[in-house]
């Protein structure tokens, strides 16, 4: 029993994380159409420049902000006005494979011009154990749990709280209504990429301390998190939250019960009777898309 | 219709006559590009032709790959394999389709990603059967009429004639009625479904059909590099095919020839950028979408339109002149 406790607050910590790369990634999707087969390499990028900024000397947190900063602008703004922006209008083919050579050439740049080898990262929260009723956590396990939760429920309430993210909501629900309002919408759609590489930097530090920094670190990030949007919903903030807990707890209690080989599989069958039976997520309230 | 003919038939005397100048790896490359080509044509039936989102193309290229590699494993010959993976995808891209009758766009693309996983994950797992990641070797080249297909080159031609008679039946497919029917379910399904054309039909014919030439292209390919593990066969090679479709341009005939070979000989050419090979190849990409979304081959059309453009813009001058004259 104690094992099982275990092995669902250590998933349910992974899955926080899968949350934030999920909730960019829906927030993209709702917003502009945008499918960013890359979310993995945003999240690995940031990282490295992390790791960048601590062997300058730089503390964690410092080089943390400065990252954010650069994020922003770079896999924010300059994804956006770069890619997003001119491949949007000729639908949904051109942005995929668009943002497919994106993450090849992120992947691939970082391993020739950084490293091959995975690196260790610093951790946040220390690697102490704590013991509570015969089950054993570590720090950064609950850490990071607090730490995610934070920020999905942050961006949830700045989303449903604030005049701006009410704007945000009217873009991604009705571009054309919002524009009639007076809603600046390249502007509402800037902060939604904007919001997507903050919660990637937030993923990559709270990540990296476990899956440490490789160049293909990304690879499987991306696609729990493609996972956890869907089965989530979409169209659902909170949904990002729920997808992955499921997905972090399922592949936890897969690898253990069922067996290692097909840890995966789990969250997979659930993701496809997701996909299957309630497309819009299990959070999701369904939408008719205009035509 | 005519010039597409020329053309297609001036690259096939190219790809007659060059091999033979080349060396053991030239002729690899090129066979192993003409193993996608098959592969991407199916693909691009399924999502240029049918619009049909699928991300999940290269888990039948693994089931068509594993049937022959097991099936010639235990002594049976190739020329019983094939048509037997041939089937087993046609059988499984039919039950692949439908997921596509109720989902579409990204939630059909993650629901055949999803796909390809599971296939992947058995293709490991299960070793009683594929032999996991140690694959299985020694799989063997096949005999046609009597001759021996055993050196690079012969089963080079070996492909080549294959992948010209599938190149002639989708020719034909596509200018078929069901051609027509496959790109009206693309451009506008409600339409075509108020046309008396049966959606749900075409849909699944669409992924079962584009599923028999990836399969087709997986045994080609179990016989081509003789050793076969589930790597090649997992998500980041249906993420390449889509890639490639979309690049040669999705819906042109020839595009699967020049997406291809973008996708499997343009990296081997960047060798000399070393370790960056694989970052420009991918910068490459995201240029090349920017600069032509529709893919290579809508550079025809861009010009044409170009210059009717300029035509018109021409003939209105003119007709501006005449009326200036006039008044």
């Amino acid at each position: 029993m104690t094992d099982f406790i275990q092995l669902l607050l250590s998933g349910t910590a992974t899955g926080a994380i899968y949350a934030l790369a999920a909730l960019g990634f829906t927030l993209l999707w709702q917003a502009s159409g945008t499918i960013n087969f890359a979310q993995g390499e945003f999240v690995m990028l940031p990282a490295f420049m992390m790791l960048a900024f601590n062997a300058m000397g730089l503390p964690l947190l410092a080089g943390f902000a400065l990252t954010c900063v650069i994020a922003v602008l770079v896999l924010g703004w300059g994804f956006k006005r770069g890619i997003a922006d001119p491949l949007l209008r000729f639908g949904m083919m051109p942005i995929v494979v668009a943002t497919l050579g994106l993450s090849i050439a992120i992947r691939n740049g970082v391993r020739a011009g950084f490293s091959a080898e995975a690196h260790p990262f610093p951790s946040l929260f220390g690697d102490k154990l704590i013991h509570v009723a015969g089950v054993t956590l570590t720090s950064a396990d609950i850490g990071t749990l607090v730490a995610a939760v934070l920020l999905v429920a942050g961006t949830q309430a700045y989303l449903s709280r604030t005049v701006t993210g009410r704007a945000m909501q009217a873009v991604a629900q009705n571009t054309e209504s919002a524009t009639v309002l007076g809603i600046n919408v390249p502007r509402m759609v800037f902060y939604t990429f904007a919001i997507n590489a903050l919660l990637a930097c937030a993923a990559a530090l709270l990540v990296t301390p476990t899956y440490l920094a490789k160049f293909d670190m990304g690879e499987g990030l991306a696609t729990k998190a493609f996972f956890a949007a869907i089965i989530g919903g979409f169209n659902n903030s909170r949904g990002a939250l729920l997808g992955g807990v499921i997905v972090g707890v399922s592949e936890n209690l897969a690898a253990a019960y069922v067996s290692p080989a097909y840890k995966d599989a789990v969250a997979l069958v659930i993701f496809m009777l997701v996909i299957l039976f309630k497309p819009q997520g299990l959070m999701g309230k369904r939408v008719e898309r205009k035509v | 219709m005519k010039k597409s003919l020329l053309f297609g038939l001036a690259g096939l005397a190219l790809l007659i006559a060059v091999p033979p100048f080349l060396k053991s790896y030239g002729i690899y490359l090129f066979s192993t590009w003409l193993v996608y080509v098959i592969a991407n044509m199916g693909l691009n039936l399924t999502v240029g032709y049918a619009g049909q989102k699928s991300l999940g193309h290269a888990a039948f290229f693994g089931i068509g790959a594993y049937t022959v590699a097991i099936l010639m494993q235990h002594g049976v010959s190739f020329w019983i394999g094939l048509p037997t993976a041939m089937l087993g995808c046609f059988v499984i891209g039919l039950v692949l389709g439908f997921p596509a009758l109720r989902v579409q766009t990204i939630y059909l693309a993650f629901a055949t990603l999803g796909f390809n996983t599971a296939v992947w994950l058995v293709l490991r797992n299960e070793e009683w059967l594929t032999g996991g990641t140690f694959g299985i070797n020694n799989i063997g080249r096949p005999e046609l009429l009597g001759l021996s297909l055993e050196s690079p080159l012969a089963y080079y031609y070996f492909v080549l004639g294959i992948a010209v008679v599938l190149s002639a039946l989708m020719w034909k497919l596509l200018h078929s009625p069901w051609g027509k029917a496959f790109t009206a379910l693309r451009d506008n399904p409600i339409r075509a479904e108020s046309l008396g054309i049966h959606i749900q039909t075409y849909t699944l014919l669409s992924f079962a059909i584009g599923a028999v030439y990836a399969g087709i292209a997986g045994a080609l390919f179990a016989s081509l590099v003789q050793f076969i593990e589930p790597a090649p066969f997992a998500v980041g090679t249906s993420f390449m095919m889509y890639l490639m479709v979309v690049v040669g341009g999705p819906g042109y005939f020839f595009g699967p020839l020049l997406g291809t070979a973008v996708g499997v000989l343009l990296p081997e050419w960047l060798r000399f950028a070393q370790a960056w090979y694989l970052f420009v190849f991918g910068a490459a990409v995201v240029l090349l979408m920017l600069w032509l979304p529709d893919g290579l081959l809508s550079i025809p059309d861009r010009i044409k339109a170009r210059r009717q453009a300029r035509d018109a813009s021409a003939a209105r001058a003119a007709n501006a002149a005449k009326l200036g004259v006039q008044a």
